[in-house]
């Protein structure tokens, strides 16, 4: 194998980059809410990354590639703004928490029984359903297992919001949760 | 975890994230004992995580992607439709990228390593992981019992941070081999094993298509460790594996 520098990035990439992919089509995924955007976003992000590959110096590939999977997804969503944003919208203007009531609520829905026998749609629903800032903490700390720190870095949110919205996550996913009977 | 009626509640947050310190988590501690609202909130947190871990759904990159990433040059200028397409011509456009697209290009030497990442990536399709699904290594063990020809070292190594999720048949190097198969978070490893006379090696690391393959002979086995966890933690994975009895 030769070793011309263009050869040792591109190897370098592969090496360090690579690995993350399920990691960053996991949070594209989760924030657009459908292949089609979730591929596209995925595209974009890893373009992004190769791009700026040779600048980056930091010992966290794993979330300096999240980063950029979550800037192309918010640069995608505001793109489509207006488009088809439905619940992000709803929720987007203010800091307020919805209460579960405002989660839709599987008791007046004809699915509620599928639901109930098949958990993993109503969680996966119930998390869909959260606000996007809420949604990508939790994904990045419960699926990803991120720290604080390494959340706070990829959102650019401090550290007490992190916090925060990550009560708020879990405390909506709980009584939404209780309320649809699946802690039972 | 109804209304955070404790000014602790975030405290208690940070503490189930394994944020605090010592000296922190221990005041908490003491805290807890007595405050029923904490307490609820640590039970509900640890309910909600363990739902989380076995009902949430993590979005695997489709294979299709990851291909198309992996050999993403080929710059057929004349359709920019697909997407991944457009993608790879505008890689070819940077001249400074041009070297690591051919990278990409360079047809990986074929070899056992290659039907080892093959057979991992199937193994992750869905409902292709385990045949026998077990956290316990005495059902996994004499399930390959009558499926092979060979008893496969089976090893739990839940204590350690890699439980062992289950075990199922595979085929590699012209027969067929035991694959266990062990969790670490959301991402799986999966174990290769079968018979090849040589004397023992030690492990080796290598790379496929952005996976790390970890190989080594002992006891008269071969084995290949294979995943998407980092390299450090496959080896770390390794090392465990070959100290446990």
């Amino acid at each position: 194998m030769a070793t011309r520098p263009d050869e040792e990035d591109g190897r370098a990439f592969e090496a360090a980059i690579l690995p993350h992919l399920d990691a960053a089509y996991n949070l594209a995924r989760w924030l657009m809410r459908n292949v089609e955007d979730a591929e596209d976003v995925l595209q974009e992000a890893m373009l992004r990354a190769l791009t700026y590959y040779s600048g980056f110096k930091g010992e966290n590939p794993r979330g300096w590639l999240l980063q950029i999977v979550r800037n192309a997804a918010y640069a995608s969503m505001k793109l489509n703004q207006g488009a088809r944003s439905v619940p992000i919208a709803v929720y987007a203007g203010g800091e307020e928490v919805p209460s579960h009531r405002e989660l839709p609520d599987p008791g007046d829905d004809p699915e509620a029984a599928l639901l109930k026998s098949r958990g993993r749609q109503g969680l996966d629903r119930l998390l869909a359903e959260l606000p996007v800032e809420l949604r990508e903490t939790i994904v990045l700390r419960e699926l990803e297992e991120m720290s604080y720190k390494e959340i706070s870095q990829i959102t650019g949110a401090p550290m007490g919001t992190v916090m925060s919205r990550l009560w708020r996550a879990r405390r909506l996913l709980t009584e939404a949760a209780k309320a649809a009977g699946g802690d039972s | 975890m109804s209304v955070p009626s404790c000014d602790q509640t975030l405290l208690l947050q940070a503490d189930f994230d394994g944020e605090l310190d010592a000296a922190q988590s221990a005041a908490l501690a003491a805290h807890r004992a007595s405050c029923p609202s904490c307490q609820q909130a640590a039970a509900d947190l640890a309910a909600l995580r363990a739902r989380l871990k076995t009902e949430a759904t993590y979005h695997r990159a489709p294979e299709r992607l990851r291909r198309a990433l992996a050999a993403r040059a080929a710059p057929e200028t004349a359709k920019p439709a697909a997407p991944w397409r457009r993608m790879a011509a505008s890689f070819a456009a940077g001249a400074a990228l041009a070297a690591s697209v051919a990278l990409f290009l360079a047809p990986q030497p074929p070899g056992l390593a290659d039907d080892v990442t093959a057979a991992h990536l199937r193994s992750l399709q869905p409902g292709h992981l385990e045949d026998v699904l077990s956290t316990d290594q005495h059902t996994v063990k004499p399930w390959f019992d009558g499926r092979l020809d060979f008893a496969p070292p089976v090893k739990d190594l839940a204590a350690q941070g890699y439980p062992l999720l289950g075990g199922r048949l595979d085929y590699l190097d012209g027969r067929p081999v035991a694959a266990l198969v062990y969790g670490r978070a959301k991402h799986e490893i999966n174990l290769f094993v079968w018979p090849e006379p040589g004397a023992d090696s030690p492990p080796t690391t290598t790379m496929r298509n952005g996976y790390n393959l970890v190989h080594w002979r002992a006891g008269g086995m071969t084995l290949w460790a294979a995943s998407d966890v980092e390299k450090s933690q496959l080896e770390d994975f390794t090392a465990l594996w070959r100290q446990e009895p």
